[in-house]
């Protein structure tokens, strides 16, 4: 769906976007992290054509960007950097005008994109008030119906739950997940570890600019070979099981140990109260901090 | 893209209140004129405004005397300037782009749509300013003893129709002239993401052109100042029509368009757009 080789692009001296070898592959649901300032938005942008790439290549939908770029946006919904509408127009008025603005699409379907377009992101109710009087929210969920007013086979998101509450989050989650299952592949950058976390299949790290990380999901969060116990016999158990702990931290208990089945009976077998075992799998935050560094909203004294 | 254009163009209640306010000067005058009754002796003040008290179906030619060296161009270096600042301005520029709207398309329908709004707002204050001046002035039947006949400036008498022609040709050469000037708050517009910038330095170029007429060691350069023959309109009111600087000023201004357009086309197509 998309790939991109040594894609860079430079702003004077600054390099926003360092060697990118990016690999999105159809039925996707790509999680592209990386900290503020990492690079992320110009990627974007220069995957829509927007910015011209300093060198690399970019395939998006198996044609080259931008020198193919009608053919591929008219295929892909997009939300860059915020959304964005006429302030003194409606909702509905914004999507016609975007909506009359490019190619493909009959006009007298157009009403009816609208207004499926509005359903399906929750403002379907949504009075002729200017975008102007909006909330925050209400114009991220405009911006989402901008982008899935064309029926997109691909969906690049920037940060599409900015602005939302919890309920709403939720809600756009789920609406993601339904058309990735209906066959959009799903782009989205973010910053927020959880949403990627709940969302995504595949995941990207971005760091300075550079590629850090691209795995599958379950791949990161794969188990460590450790095993967590958390008992009131802590004590004892450092004993049993001399040279196998690696931590012991109150009641909570760090083991190496391949199995947490066997390990357990081990354990109960020699007496010991168990309140809890599981395997210790890495979290997504684990893997960013390991492999990023501050993003570039952080100054600090030399 | 065009309709699409014209849509925002229309929907917009900037676009109106500035062209309520290019009608709204005339108008002050006229009501002045007519309530105090002193006209400005002839060949003073601005241009026609002695012979419109005689006769008010001439006031349309004195209020494009009025709104011609400084509102006009006002209006249009807010228009032209705000057409790709402000949609960058506003967020809407990377969307539109997105959707996609080739470049070269959004920016010769904002030309289109740039030139509407010159016919538009020139239309809008002729008919306004002769609905103003008639009423106020009357048509000066018993000055010339044919209603609806003004003296030209050179003193011969135009019939209603010979001053609807030459009104007429008038307006088209101001509208082409107002073209010449927008194409270049255009060109300002792709540089900067401020409408605002684009629209200061628009009128930057209008100010510095016009100081430059004024300077004798630039006579040099005058035939090339983009503000040298937007005066020459009043030539189509002379008996018989001044040829010479319409024909000029006309070529001027095309060359205006052309360059600065092709500016704006090369600078806009090759940008990145960070907005």
């Amino acid at each position: 769906m998309i790939v991109t080789r040594g894609l860079t692009k430079r702003y004077g001296r600054v390099v926003a976007v360092d060697g990118v070898d990016l690999d999105v592959r159809e039925g996707d649901r790509y999680g592209f992290l990386g900290p503020n300032g990492s690079g992320k938005t110009t990627l974007v942008r220069l995957l829509l054509g927007l910015v011209y790439a300093t060198s690399g290549e970019i395939e998006v939908l198996d044609m080259r960007m931008p020198a193919r770029s009608r053919a591929v946006l008219q295929q892909i919904g997009a939300l860059v950097e915020g959304p964005s509408a006429y302030p003194h127009l409606s909702g509905r008025q914004n999507l016609a005008l975007l909506d009359a603005a490019g190619p493909g699409g009959r006009r007298r379907s157009r009403k009816g994109r609208i207004e499926d377009a509005l359903e399906q992101v929750g403002l379907a109710g949504v009075d002729r008030r200017p975008v102007r009087a909006y909330s925050l929210g209400m114009r991220q969920r405009l911006g989402l119906a901008a982008a899935l007013l064309r029926e997109p086979r691909l969906l690049i998101l920037d940060e599409p739950t900015n602005g939302l509450d919890p309920r709403g989050i939720r809600e756009i989650r789920d609406l993601l997940t339904r058309l990735n299952e209906a066959g959009t592949t799903v782009f989205l950058s973010s910053h927020l570890l959880s949403e990627v976390e709940q969302l995504c299949t595949r995941v990207g790290i971005v760091d300075r600019g550079r590629l850090v990380v691209q795995e599958s999901l379950s791949t990161l969060q794969a188990p460590t070979g450790h095993v967590l116990v958390d008992t009131p016999d802590a004590a004892r158990v450092a004993t049993i099981l001399d040279g196998q702990v690696i931590s012991r931290d109150g009641e909570r208990l760090v083991i190496r140990h391949p199995d947490p089945a066997a390990l357990n009976a081990t354990l109960v077998g020699e007496g010991i109260r168990v309140s809890a075992i599981g395997e210790q799998r890495r979290t997504l935050e684990d893997v960013v901090l390991e492999v990023t560094g501050h993003g570039n909203d952080r100054v600090a004294r030399p | 893209m065009i309709t699409v254009e014209l849509r925002k163009l229309v929907f917009r209640p900037r676009v109106w209140l500035s062209i309520v306010l290019l009608c709204a000067v005339p108008a002050l005058v006229a009501v002045l004129l007519s309530v105090s009754d002193i006209a400005p002796p002839p060949g003073q003040g601005g241009a026609f405004l002695s012979a419109v008290m005689s006769n008010g179906s001439l006031f349309p030619a004195a209020a494009l005397a009025m709104v011609l060296p400084v509102f006009l161009p006002l209006a249009v270096a807010v228009y032209a300037g705000d057409a790709i600042a402000g949609e960058a301005g506003t967020g809407t520029l990377r969307y539109l782009l997105a959707r996609p709207v080739g470049r070269s398309r959004l920016l010769s329908a904002k030309l289109v749509a740039l030139a509407i709004y010159i016919v538009l707002a020139v239309l809008i204050v002729v008919v306004t300013s002769l609905a103003v001046g008639v009423a106020l002035f009357g048509t000066g039947a018993e000055a010339v003893g044919q209603a609806g006949a003004v003296t030209s400036l050179s003193g011969a008498t135009l019939g209603p129709a010979e001053l609807t022609v030459r009104l007429l040709a008038a307006i088209g050469y101001i509208v082409v002239s107002m073209l010449g000037f927008g194409t270049i708050a255009l060109f300002f517009s792709t540089l900067s993401d401020s409408a605002l910038g684009a629209a200061l330095a628009s009128l930057a170029v209008l100010i510095a052109s016009s100081i430059l007429e004024t300077l004798d060691a630039a006579d040099p350069i005058k035939p090339y100042l983009p503000t040298n023959y937007w005066l020459s309109w009043i030539d189509f009111f002379r008996d018989p029509i001044l040829w010479h600087n319409v024909d000029r000023g006309l070529l001027l201004q095309a060359g205006y368009i052309v360059v600065f357009f092709g500016a704006a086309w090369a600078n806009f197509g090759t940008k990145d757009i960070t907005s």
